[in-house]
């Protein structure tokens, strides 16, 4: 069966207990619920049930109307969707086969996709031991077979009644959240408020997104906030979207409601295979991959000095202009995200000049070694276009540890063995050229354009350093000498100077013969990256 | 590098044979005498599709070319096509492109014989043809004597009277009283108009119908004429109705020859700039045709004129033509009268400046066929017509492979529409045996019209081609105007047409969810259980929504819309910019400007942008459920329309401002904008001030 993705796995709800569902007072129309119930699965005929015709028996009837009130789902507060419709619209119709749905507190469904959902109109959606269990025994499940996990989150935090019950039901997930990282891609989307201990299960998945002013994370709310600290903050100030994905980088993405957050996460899970030992996947392409790029030979500025915007460069040369960015808005000088080649999944890093020069920092370092890990674990090619100039210097960068946050991205780079293709595009300074997926990193094939500059540093800076502003000449001789990709070509550290507008031909070419690559490190337990 | 060369070539090559095509109806003089001898080296002292459009014609004749350019078009297609390029300076046109030193100097350095300065620019512009004859440098157009004549209106109309050239009959110096102004009046023959003469343009301009209007109307001016400027003096003239502009080309060489070469219909305009113009006017008679061409070269004669000239007559309703203004240089619109004459005029014009006389007769200047040209403008028809807009070109595709189409420009993919110059992307030219073929063949060329990144007036022009007044001919000056009082809102879908866009939006819907589950080479990926053939779909189009069943057959759909069902095929490529659907027999060429994973859909249908949401009916009906986003109050807000210069703000914050005041003047291209506050409020904050540069959308100021 054929789901929103490539996934063969299994889903599992939590948000219902036989005794927590509300009655259909509660602003949730008889109407929402049977259209619900129509579209959702064809074991759940609405209407037949209500002629009465096929289903005879009083077991049958039974059995159709728990499962209606199944869908009911807890109400409705305004703006936000229930479990199932949810659910519903994540998957392709029909394609989501229900099984366990009269269990009672126990409410597993196989599907295409693995998907754990608290639901908040049922008791705020506060985890129960159950909910846990049933968490754990379906992540097991994705881990065993290789299929991805998609936790769909809306919870207050532990049930305060069940106590310590509940905190262990956390520990279990965070430890399979943990076991399948790394196994299978695991992505949260939070469609609600996730307080407290909710709050670590996503920050331990591959990805989450948000829904714009409906989500909150946060460790603790706005009233402990204030009666601790003495903040007045309200919630979406202190976990609302806009702070997660701007602010404190918490989030990848926000999306402006619930169905448009889902209709996303459907095409965001396209590019993502089901498993680490799943190759990641290859889409059927319309775009030639040998189509000349002209633009691209006059995008970089005469003027050293000048911006231009890498987003121009990459929509350009992938499959048909789309491009999945993830954290737009928060370290923009660093751009990554998931696009495709050639109908092939690929992951895109590039510096972003129009942003604080394209300088790494703390935050750009961080954003992007964890998504080139993503990508390294899951098997997905990273292309690596480059124009930085350099680390950004100051007190404010050194106090905060520039030095172990750079070095993750060092690390990231390093330790991938998924196909590494780089194009410098015009800047490569310092030890910001080494780190964004050089040659000396076992990069496998590294482009320059005639822009590209790969120096020590820019010709100013060296000139001063070198003969103290006393040539005049000095940096004339330097920019002839340093400030152009002959000196790393010459030495092999870039394979070939090309003509830009070939450059989503030359990478498309490459893709295919890198496509068999086979690169091991030494064993080891783990690595220890500079966390 | 060698196959960049290559590849230019073969560009080129493909540029000249679509040139010959629309030539090769007539090919006599766009034939080279490769004996004659001719410059060695021009320099085009202009940028953009002329500068281009010169080229391709040195080339054709072996002349060797010189670019100038600022130093944001370094990158520019006329720096690439010429043998040798240089920098003249920074953006703004007074620092290069006007910069006559440096062009001087760029002269000297390059040992280029001969200059061509296009249109604009330093085109009329007789200092700097002075400076070029005082180093012996060849210009390309007039002498100085005709340019100066011709340039000072109160002059030329001098000229043209004497050589007995029809010009608007009236009257300019004091009136004595309202009965001289009724007999002044009944003398130039009613409608007149009369204003101060100090004034400048329309202002104060007051039409009289009759006797007792015309002395109501000498009361106010001759008020407005002492209080306003303190001069005495009137201006009556002939007040023409509903005018239609239409012009002559001419060229002439230094021999005393003379030609006229049929006229130019460019009475479609938006600010006194055209818009379409056509070749020949539907309007004139052969009569009235030789009338005018008779006395265009009348004029010429009489001003000892050289090269190619326009002279521009205003019509009116009974085909009696009046004298407007003479352009002493090659015009933008010239390419029309290229198509029907066959002559290349850039030629032509380098040959009578090399000192050649005209190779043709009167009785050898032909009209063959219509040509029609829309200047298509970066900028948005939505805003009066055409607002500016800038930005980078991030698809674009000439309609090339359209039949008997030629598109003069000069920008590609990739290229910038910046605010220092004119946002003109291209000509785009069409060609046919009679009028009704050139003009289908503009609709298919427009709707082939690959535009990206930037605003762009497809849509209006196509709407001005296919409008029934426009078809029949029925045009004049206020076309715009008359046509689309409350401005021009795009394309009217008819029901038929509504249908067909949603069902062509829903099958590509369809079409790439198919292919989102097509995937190649991954074993674990399994087979639906199911093979769906059948969606049920509800698509959101302006203020409807319409549910839009779609089932599969083959590779077409079929589309159940509004009751009605239709048949939609295409090759579904969806990488491509262009798209080709058959609905229902019917051949459309579609463009999907863009989608998302939220069914949000912008699709090019009939030369207007639609925007569509397009989604499952269950997340349709779910959708009433989310939260309505509340809009941003604009009324207290002002935000620029487009990119520009701020020239002056008139409020600071803590002023209070009533509905309709005006806040500041944003400048760009040309244009001055009055933005004016849309509520009575106080003003909380001021974000520009005069001389910034502002982007399109950006906060200007604040209102509490």
């Amino acid at each position: 069966m054929i789901c929103c993705t490539d996934g063969c796995a299994c889903t599992l709800e939590n948000c219902l207990g036989g005794d927590d569902i509300r009655s259909l007072d509660c602003g949730y129309t008889a109407a929402r619920a049977l259209a619900v119930c129509a579209a959702y699965s064809p074991h759940i005929p609405a209407h037949s049930l209500l002629k009465g015709s096929r289903f005879a028996s009083s077991v049958r009837k039974r059995a159709v109307k728990r499962a209606q009130c199944l869908f009911i789902g807890g109400g409705t507060e305004s703006g936000k969707l229930t479990a199932r419709e949810r659910i519903l619209l994540l998957l392709d119709p029909d394609s989501f086969d229900e099984y366990d749905m009269f269990v009672e507190h126990r409410c597993t469904d196989f599907g295409m996709d693995s998907s754990k959902n608290k639901d908040f109109t049922v008791f705020g959606g506060s985890l129960s031991g159950a909910h846990a269990q049933k968490i754990c025994k379906i992540m097991d499940q994705a881990a065993m077979v290789g299929a991805p996990v998609i936790g769909l989150n809306d919870s207050g935090g532990a049930r305060i009644q069940e106590g310590v019950e509940s905190l262990a039901g956390y520990a279990d997930i965070f430890l399979r959240n943990v076991l399948c990282s790394g196994v299978v891609p695991q992505i949260s989307l939070i469609m609600g408020p996730c307080a407290g201990g909710a709050v670590y299960s996503p920050a331990l998945t591959d990805f989450t997104f948000m829904v714009k002013d409906t989500s909150y994370l946060f460790i603790t709310g706005p009233d402990v906030v204030k009666s601790v600290t003495n903040e007045d903050v309200t919630q979406e100030q202190l976990g609302g979207a806009k702070t997660h994905t701007a602010v404190s980088g918490v989030a990848h993405r926000a999306f402006e409601n619930d169905i448009d957050a889902l209709l996303n996460l459907r095409e965001f899970f396209n590019y993502l295979p089901l498993s680490n030992r799943d190759p990641a996947p290859v889409c059927e392409c319309h775009d030639p991959s040998d189509r000349p790029v002209p633009e691209l030979d006059t995008i970089v500025p005469s003027e050293s000095a000048k911006a231009y915007d890498m987003l121009d460069i990459i929509h350009s040369i992938v499959d048909e202009r789309e491009f999945f960015e993830i954290m737009p808005s928060y370290a923009r000088n660093i751009v990554v995200g998931f696009a495709r080649m050639n109908g092939r999944s690929v992951g895109i890093v590039g510096n972003q000049p129009k942003v604080a020069s394209g300088c790494l920092d703390i935050n750009s370092s961080v954003k992007g070694a964890r998504f080139v890990r993503f990508c390294d674990a899951f098997n997905i090619p990273l292309i690596t276009f480059v124009d930085v100039p350099g680390f950004l210097p100051g007190t404010a960068q050194e106090y905060g540890g520039i030095i172990r946050h750079g070095a993750k991205l060092l690390f990231a780079f390093a330790e991938a063995t998924v196909p590494k293709i780089t194009v410098i595009t015009r800047k490569a300074y310092g030890g910001a050229y080494d780190v964004m997926s050089s040659k000396h990193l076992r990069g496998d094939v590294n482009y320059a354009w005639p822009t590209a500059e790969v120096a020590v540093m820019g010709a100013k800076g060296a000139v001063q350093i070198i003969f103290r502003g006393k040539e005049a000449n000095a940096e004339e001789e330097y920019v002839d000498k340093f400030a152009n990709p002959f000196p790393a070509a010459v030495r092999g550290f870039v394979d070939d100077i090309i003509q830009p507008s070939t450059t989503r031909t030359r990478i498309c070419h490459d893709l295919d013969v890198l496509a068999s690559k086979s690169q091991s490190s030494p064993w080891k337990k783990h690595a220890n990256i500079p966390l | 590098m060698m196959k960049e060369g290559c590849n230019q070539k073969m560009w080129w090559d493909t540029l000249c044979s679509r040139w010959c095509l629309i030539t090769s109806h007539k090919l006599y003089s766009s034939v080279y005498d490769p004996n004659e001898k001719t410059f060695e080296k021009l320099l085009i002292a202009n940028r953009g599709e002329i500068a281009c459009r010169v080229i391709k014609t040195c080339k054709k004749m072996g002349i060797k070319t010189v670019a100038i350019h600022s130093d944001v078009d370094a990158n520019a297609v006329h720096v690439k096509m010429a043998d040798e390029a240089v920098c003249v300076g920074p953006a703004p046109t007074s620092k290069s492109y006007l910069n006559m030193d440096a062009i001087m100097e760029v002269i000297r350095k390059t040992r280029a014989q001969a200059v061509h300065p296009g249109y604009g620019f330093l085109s009329e512009n007789k200092e700097f043809a002075r400076r070029l004859a005082s180093e012996g440098v060849t210009f390309i157009g007039p002498d100085t004597h005709a340019i100066q004549a011709m340039g000072d209106k109160i002059e030329s109309k001098l000229l043209a009277k004497n050589a007995k050239v029809n010009t608007i009959p009236g009257f300019d110096g004091v009136v004595k009283d309202a009965d001289e102004a009724v007999r002044i009046a009944r003398e130039i023959g009613y409608p007149v108009m009369i204003k101060a003469s100090a004034g400048g343009g329309g202002k104060g301009m007051r039409i009289a119908w009759d006797d007792e209007e015309t002395r109501e109307g000498f009361r106010f001016s001759s008020q407005e004429a002492a209080s306003s400027f303190g001069d005495d003096r009137l201006l009556i003239e002939k007040f023409i109705d509903n005018p239609r502009h239409i012009e002559i080309q001419v060229l002439a060489d230094k021999h005393g020859n003379a030609l006229w070469l049929n006229e130019r219909e460019c009475s479609i305009q938006r600010r006194n700039q055209k818009v379409v113009e056509e070749a020949p006017s539907t309007f004139l008679d052969p009569e009235t045709r030789k009338a005018m061409g008779e006395q265009a070269v009348a004029l010429v004669k009489a001003v000892k004129y050289s090269s190619a000239g326009t002279v521009e007559f205003l019509v009116d309703s009974s085909k009696n033509f009046y004298f407007l203004e003479m352009n002493t240089r090659l015009q933008v619109e010239h390419p029309v009268t290229e198509c029907i004459t066959g002559l290349d005029l850039v030629q032509e014009m380098i040959r009578v400046a090399k000192g050649y006389p005209l190779r043709h007769k009167q009785a050898d200047i032909p009209i063959n066929g219509w040509a029609v040209e829309c200047r298509v403008y970066a900028e948005d028809p939505y805003k009066s017509f055409g607002l500016p807009s800038i930005g980078k070109l991030s698809q674009y595709q000439e309609p090339l492979h359209v039949p008997n189409v030629r598109v003069d420009s000069g920008i590609q993919q990739g290229s910038d529409i910046s605010i220092y110059y004119d946002p003109m992307i291209s000509k785009l030219i069409t060609y046919g045996s009679n009028r009704a073929e050139a003009l289908k063949r503009m609709e298919e060329a427009l709707d082939n019209y690959v535009i990206r990144g930037v605003a762009h007036n497809i849509s209006l022009l196509r709407e001005v081609i296919i409008h029934p007044r426009f078809v029949q001919g029925d045009i004049s000056t206020k076309f715009l105007p008359e046509v689309y009082p409350d401005g021009f809102k795009g394309h009217k879908l008819t029901d038929l047409e509504r249908r067909q866009l949603l069902a062509t939006a829903a099958s590509l819907y369809v079409a790439q969810q198919l292919r989102s589950q097509r995937f190649l080479g991954t074993p674990r990926i399994p087979i639906a259980k199911s093979k769906r053939s059948s969606w049920e779909l509800s698509v959101h189009l302006g203020d409807g929504i319409y549910p839009v069943a779609v089932s599969k057959h083959g590779s077409s759909f079929f589309v159940e819309v509004d009751g009605m069902k239709l048949n939609v095929t295409s090759e579904w490529n969806l990488a491509s910019p262009l798209l080709s659907v058959t609905i229902d027999g019917t051949q459309r060429t579609i463009q999907r400007i863009s989608r998302n994973a939220s069914g949000e859909t912008s699709i090019q249908f009939l030369g207007t942008v639609y925007k569509l949401q397009i989604l499952t009916k269950v997340a349709a009906e779910l959708s009433k459920y989310m939260p309505e986003k509340a809009a941003e109050d604009t009324s207290s807000i002002l935000r620029s329309p487009m990119p520009g210069t701020v020239v002056a703000v008139s409020v600071k914050p803590g002023d209070m401002v009533s509905e309709g005041q005006e806040i500041c003047v944003i400048e760009a291209m040309k244009m001055q904008n009055s933005m004016i506050a849309a509520k009575t409020g106080k003003v909380k904050a001021v974000h520009c001030k005069a001389g910034d540069t502002v982007g399109e959308e950006d906060l200007l100021v604040e209102l509490e």
